[in-house]
C-alpha cells in the first residue's frame, strides 16, 4: 500500500467502519496495525478473514477544505485496506 | 463557560461511582419493557447452560473495579519512569498489563500530548472507548453532538470543555474506527516535579485522558 | 422516485449539531447485567461486537432519538442471541410475559 491513499468512494449499504465523512479523501498511512477480523462479516455472524488495517491521517483541510476549522490540524482514523487505493490513480 | 464540566470529573468524588458519576436511584420504578427483556435473556441463557449467575456478576464486578484511576495510574508512572513512557507510547495494552490491570484483549494506543500538539479521541460511528482500563464512558462521549463535531469543530468543541488552545498547538483528533482503543498521555503540570507517583496520579482527570481537559494543576 | 447519498443515520462524524450536553448518570443494575450479558456473549462466542453494532445500526434513527444508551443495547444482543438460536421468539416472549406478572418493579421481578 502506497503512503497516501485514497478512502474509497464506495457508499454500500450495511455495516461498515469507514466512516462516510472520509470516502474519497486522501490521507498518508501513520502506522501500519497489523490484521484484524473483517468486521463487515462479522457483523453478520459470517466467517471473517483477516485484513490488513491502517491507520490514516488527513489534515483538516484534506477533509473540509475551506471550511476546515484550521486546517493544519489533523483527524486520524483506522481504515481496512480493502477501504484504500493509491492515492495517485482515480484521481478525482 | 456553559456548561460546568467540573463536577463529574472526580472519580475520588464523595458519592461518586466508580465510573465518576452520581448514583443513580433504580429498581424502583415501574417495571419496563426492556427491563423484562434484560430478565427474560439472562435467565433464558442461565437455564440452557450459556452463562451462570457468578458469571455475570462477576463481570459486573470487573467493570465496577475499572475506573479513570487505573489510567491515572499508568499515566503517572510514565510521568516518572521514562522507560515505562517509553513502553507506553509504543505498546499501551503491554505496558498497562505490566502494571497489573486486566484490561482483556483491550488494543490500546497511547498519544502524548507536547507543548505543540494536542490528542482528542472520539468514536464518531459508535461510543468505543478504553472501556477495559477506564471503565465505561461518560454520557457526553456517546451523545450525537461529541460524535459529530469533535472531528469537524474540535477547538469549538475544546471550548466548550473550558479548553482554549492557541493556534501554536495542533490539535490531533483520533476517530476509534476499528479495533485500536485510545487514551490520550497528558502533559505533565508544572510544578508537580517533586511530586510522588501516587500525588501525580490524582491529578490525572478522566477528561484529560479523553483530550477534553487538562490535569489539574498541583 | 427517492435517492439517497449513502450516509448511514449512525454515522455522523462532521454532521451539524448543537453543544454538547455535559449532564451524566451512573448505571442502573438492569443496565450492568445488560453490559455483562454483551461481554460475556462475546467471550462464549455467541456473536461479536461487531454484530450488536450491526443490529444497534439497524434499528434506525428513531431508536436512538427514543431509547436509552441500554434499551437500544438489549434490544440488539436479543436480535443477535435469536438469530444465533440461543433461544426462540416463543421462549422469549412467553418468559417476558411472565416476568410481569411478579412485581410492578424491576426490584421484584429480577430473579437476582
Amino acid at each position: 500500500m502506497a503512503e497516501r491513499v485514497r478512502v474509497k468512494t464506495l457508499m454500500p449499504p450495511g455495516h461498515v467502519r469507514a466512516p462516510w465523512y472520509l470516502r474519497g479523501k486522501v490521507g498518508v498511512i501513520e502506522r501500519r496495525l497489523g490484521a484484524f477480523h473483517n468486521p463487515e462479516q462479522l457483523a453478520y455472524g459470517l466467517p471473517a478473514a483477516k485484513k490488513p488495517l491502517y491507520r490514516v491521517r488527513f489534515t483538516m483541510a484534506d477533509i473540509w477544505g475551506n471550511e476546515a476549522e484550521n486546517p493544519s490540524d489533523t483527524l486520524d482514523a483506522e481504515i481496512y485496506a480493502h477501504w484504500l487505493e493509491e492515492a495517485d490513480t482515480h484521481a478525482t | 463557560m456553559p456548561h460546568d464540566h467540573h463536577d463529574h470529573d472526580h472519580f475520588h468524588h464523595e458519592g461518586m461511582s466508580p465510573s465518576g458519576h452520581p448514583y443513580r436511584a433504580d429498581n424502583d420504578g415501574p417495571l419496563t419493557y426492556w427491563q423484562r427483556m434484560e430478565i427474560a435473556i439472562r435467565e433464558l441463557l442461565i437455564e440452557k447452560g450459556q452463562l451462570t449467575p457468578a458469571e455475570i456478576s462477576g463481570q459486573i464486578d470487573a467493570m465496577d473495579a475499572r475506573s479513570p484511576a487505573n489510567g491515572a495510574a499508568v499515566v503517572a508512572r510514565a510521568w516518572v519512569d521514562p522507560a515505562f513512557k517509553a513502553r507506553l507510547l509504543s505498546d499501551a495494552a503491554s505496558a498497562s498489563r505490566e502494571m497489573g490491570f486486566d484490561i482483556g484483549p483491550l488494543n490500546l494506543i497511547a498519544v502524548e500530548n507536547t507543548p505543540q500538539t494536542h490528542n482528542l479521541i472520539v468514536c464518531t460511528l459508535c461510543s468505543c472507548y478504553p472501556r477495559n482500563l477506564l471503565g465505561l464512558p461518560p454520557d457526553w462521549y456517546k451523545t450525537r453532538e461529541y460524535r459529530s463535531r469533535a472531528v469537524r469543530e474540535p477547538r469549538a468543541v475544546l471550548q466548550e470543555f473550558g479548553l482554549d488552545l492557541p493556534d501554536t498547538v495542533t490539535v490531533r483528533v483520533h476517530d476509534s474506527t476499528a479495533d485500536m482503543r485510545y487514551i490520550v498521555l497528558p502533559a505533565q503540570p508544572e510544578g508537580s516535579e517533586d511530586m510522588t507517583e501516587a500525588e501525580l496520579a490524582d491529578l490525572v482527570t478522566r477528561d484529560s485522558m479523553i483530550g477534553t481537559g487538562l490535569p489539574r494543576q498541583p | 422516485m427517492s435517492d439517497w447519498n449513502g450516509r448511514r443515520w449512525h454515522d455522523m462524524g462532521g454532521q451539524a449539531a448543537g453543544p454538547v450536553p455535559m449532564d451524566g448518570h451512573d448505571f442502573a443494575l438492569w443496565e450492568k447485567r445488560v453490559d455483562a450479558l454483551m461481554v460475556l456473549c462475546g467471550q462464549k462466542g455467541l456473536f461479536t461486537v461487531d454484530g450488536l453494532r450491526r443490529a444497534l445500526e439497524d434499528m434506525g434513527e428513531d431508536a436512538f432519538d427514543t431509547m436509552s444508551y441500554y434499551e437500544r443495547w438489549v434490544a440488539a444482543v436479543n436480535q443477535n442471541l435469536l438469530e444465533t438460536g440461543a433461544y426462540s421468539i416463543e421462549e422469549l416472549g412467553t418468559r417476558m410475559d411472565e416476568i410481569a406478572t411478579r412485581g410492578p418493579t424491576y426490584a421484584e421481578a429480577q430473579n437476582g
